[in-house]
């Protein structure tokens, strides 16, 4: 279990890493102090060798929340991390690093989960005996598909576009309503972040806890998440529409809402990252390419969904109106489009987009915390400034570009500047062309 | 009973923390832009970041303290023009949205691993590395002193003389912003929030005037992360979207486009935290709520108190509703 909190640690990195790539040598962080703060815990410690001198160089991986540190002991044998997640966090000895003659005592849990805090330290001890292996291993934790930068080769640039396509896709669908909110209301949502986050943990409920089948629970997520859309409308935004509230007060409320949905995410699951399907992923190779099962699945899944929305964008009397009052809303009502329904009806599906990419992400991490989507809120505004605030297909295309671009980073930088790539992007957009791919000029002004 | 006076005396000590001074110190910055220009800043905590780093990195370096301010300073204006330039002629979503990308670029640029040479990398800088040359400047002597139910060092790492120039610095920037704003500048900034256009008309250059309330909205923030990290350590991640989003809670709290309102804000702020934290921790029981949860809740609330603040009186405590329409365009 413990083994699988570790991968799951890992696998999140693929997508959403913010932290040191791997295992290897190369990128662990050399050790230094940490000092505890209001928003910062530690979690450290010191290893002795059997014979009590310092071990040193012993490598250990933490994983806190979504991020994943790799340590190594330095002279003293002290190693320490800073967290920013309160809660468990998994720490992993190394102990093909051990110094020689050094085994791990085997009544010490290898990962061994310490409850950090912030502001506060909390430590664990590994304790070394000398003498032969008693045969307690860990598996060295998978680079997964977050490999180290190194050169660049033909299969792992299909493999890292392969993720890129699987990214955008669920970008996209991601996207899609958050464009589709701004373009009928103006209003900038920055707790549709929260609406991905809240479809991930929604189906972990449903899928780990209740064990329903998986196909039923994605379901049955969606449909509570629509619920959720349709209720915010109905209890939250449309009072505040007709309070007449400007856009920036209702775009500081949605702060607001994004804020205490976070920390309710915390409150009721816990900091920890959980994952939606019990099962261990099962792998495909197609060519050079691997890829989980799961994340074929959602891939197909999102090109049929992302191809229903633009027949009904494109087909449907109500997709038509919804494009109508996207364009102009006071044009789309003087014609007899009646704009608070269409307004209604976009919100629940965005809500329901967003929880089916939160169940999907979830799957293709094989994990969700709180934070899944705040990340992607991110990229997710990127991917619709990039492809024309308020038009639903530029942010189909933007997702596309901006999933592909964050993999590929991925090739000559290392993960940690895979989210900067995609951002300056957006800055360099809104320089040359502020209107985005499918914007017009006269709504930026 | 005794544990209530606990928690009381610690809602006192943090209302005058530095951590408190800091924040009230980021909100005067995000003040000159929000509440005065009407610009939408999401990427406070990017300039608080920003000024953190260079100040730290330059004391590491080698620099004396005053000249080290001055870099972190500089940098913050450079990163407020990178940011200024794409972003202010176009619709204030822009700005807001291109801020706080920028502030997470500069977040996972700090803990990147390839930087830890200089950064310390996800680890960040301990305090000890770039305090030196600020408390060498205590004329308050070793020692501990009492005040009341308060005992720190006189010059320690969160002693009296970090309190004592965290809080003149808020109040000397409270003067400022006080005379500045009542200054032909300032009711330029005040005119550009009600109406851009207008001030077009009066021949004003609107672009530029937003661009220096942005830099100098910058700077100040810059100001309140080194105020930050002095006590404590420059780390990446304490400095993210979160810290952003409570800058602006307390700037809303006490009141966007008043001289005093960010500081009560940010006093209210973390008041209002351990105060939640304090009740649920003496009468709910632990196994309703326990502390973690306890803390968590106290932000669920702080959200739904910034919600409501905004919905039902978005001039704040001390506002005048008049003076904040909040219709920035």
């Amino acid at each position: 279990m413990l083994a699988g909190l570790l991968l799951i640690g890992v696998a999140s990195l693929g997508l959403m890493g913010l932290g040191a790539t791997s295992a290897s040598a190369a990128t662990a962080v050399p050790t230094t102090a940490c000092v505890a703060n209001a928003t910062t815990g530690c979690i450290q410690g010191t290893i002795k060798q059997g014979n009590g001198d310092p071990a040193v160089g012993v490598r250990l991986t933490v994983t806190n929340g979504d991020t994943t540190e790799n340590l190594v002991t330095d002279a003293a044998g002290k190693w320490g991390v800073a967290i920013t997640v309160a809660g468990p966090s998994t720490v992993t000895l190394d102990t093909t690093s051990l110094p020689s003659g050094n085994t791990l005592d085997p009544s010490i849990a290898n990962p061994a989960t310490v409850n950090g805090g912030l502001g506060r330290n909390a430590g664990t001890i590994f304790k070394l005996v000398s003498g032969e292996s008693t045969g307690l291993s860990t598996s060295a934790p998978s680079t997964g598909d977050s490999a180290t930068t190194g050169s660049v080769t033909w299969e792992r640039f299909l493999q890292q576009a392969a993720s890129g396509i699987r990214l955008g896709l669920l970008l996209a669908l991601a996207s899609v309503g958050l464009s589709l909110i701004y373009g009928t209301t103006g209003l900038s949502n920055f707790a549709h972040g929260e609406q991905v986050t809240l479809g991930g943990l929604l189906a972990f409920v449903l899928a780990n806890q209740l064990g329903l089948n998986l196909f039923l629970a994605a379901f049955l997520t969606v449909a509570v998440c629509a619920a959720t859309g349709y209720f915010q409308d109905a209890l939250i935004w449309k009072p505040l529409r007709k309070r007449g509230l400007p856009n920036t007060q209702l775009m500081i409320v949605t702060i607001g809402l994004s804020i205490a949905l976070q920390y309710a995410f915390q409150f009721f699951i816990g900091a920890k990252t959980v994952r939606i399907d019990k099962a261990n992923p099962v792998t495909v190779e197609i060519g050079p390419i691997t890829l989980s099962v799961q994340s074929l699945w959602a891939m197909g899944i999102a090109v049929a969904v992302i191809i229903l929305v633009g027949l009904f964008l494109l087909r449907s009397r109500i997709g038509r109106a919804t494009r109508a009052v996207s364009d102009n809303p006071s044009l789309a009502a003087a014609s007899g489009i009646d704009v608070d329904a269409i307004i209604r009806l976009v919100w629940t599906a965005s809500a329901g987009l967003a929880g089916l990419a939160g169940v999907m992400l979830g799957l293709v991490l094989n994990g969700v915390n709180w934070q899944t989507g705040l990340q992607l809120l991110l990229l997710m505004f990127a991917a619709v400034t990039l492809g024309g605030l308020g038009t639903a297909f530029g942010a189909l295309a933007g997702a596309m570009i901006i999933g592909m671009v964050v993999e590929l980073t991925n090739l000559v930088l290392p993960g940690d500047f895979k989210y900067a790539t995609a951002l300056l992007i957006l800055i360099l957009v809104l320089l040359v062309r502020p209107q985005g791919i499918f914007g017009r000029r006269e709504r930026i002004g | 009973m005794n544990e209530f006076l606990t928690t009381l005396t610690a809602i006192a000590a943090s209302a005058f923390s530095p951590s408190t001074a800091a924040l009230a110190i980021a909100a005067i910055g995000l003040n000159i832009h929000f509440g005065y220009t009407g610009l939408l800043n999401m990427g406070q905590a990017g300039f608080m970041l920003v000024g953190a780093y260079a100040f730290a990195i330059s004391i590491v370096a080698g620099i004396p303290l005053f000249p080290a301010v001055l870099i972190a300073l500089v940098a913050a204006a450079v990163f407020a023009l990178i940011l200024g330039v794409p972003t202010l002629k176009l619709r204030g979503d822009y700005l807001a949205i291109v801020t706080i990308s920028a502030a997470e670029i500069v977040r996972m640029i700090g803990r990147s691993s390839l930087l830890t040479d200089i950064t310390g990398g996800s680890n960040g800088l301990t305090g000890q590395s770039y305090r030196g040359p600020f408390t060498d400047l205590s004329f308050l002597g070793d020692g501990q002193t009492t005040l009341g139910p308060f005992t720190y060092d006189n010059t320690g790492s969160n002693g009296w003389w970090i309190r004592l120039v965290a809080w003149s610095i808020v109040g000397i920037l409270c003067l400022f912003v006080f005379l500045l704003m009542r200054s032909p500048w300032g009711r330029v900034l005040r005119g550009i929030r009600e109406d851009e256009d207008a001030i077009r008309s009066l021949g004003k250059n609107v672009y530029s005037y937003k661009m220096q309330a942005l830099i100098l909205g910058g700077t100040i923030g810059a100001l309140g992360g080194i105020i930050y990290v002095l006590p404590a350590s420059v780390q990446a991640d304490s400095m993210g979207r979160s810290m952003t989003f409570f800058v602006w809670t307390a700037l809303l709290l006490g009141g966007a486009a008043t001289v005093f309102g960010p500081v009560l804000g940010s006093i209210i702020f973390f008041a209002l935290r351990l105060f939640v934290q304090g009740v649920a921790g003496q009468f709910v029981p632990d196994s309703i709520m326990n502390g973690q949860q306890a803390e968590q809740f106290s932000w669920i609330l702080i959200g739904v108190v910034l919600m409501l603040v905004v919905i039902f009186r978005p001039q704040g405590v001390l506002g005048n509703k008049k003076e904040l329409s909040f219709n920035v365009n």
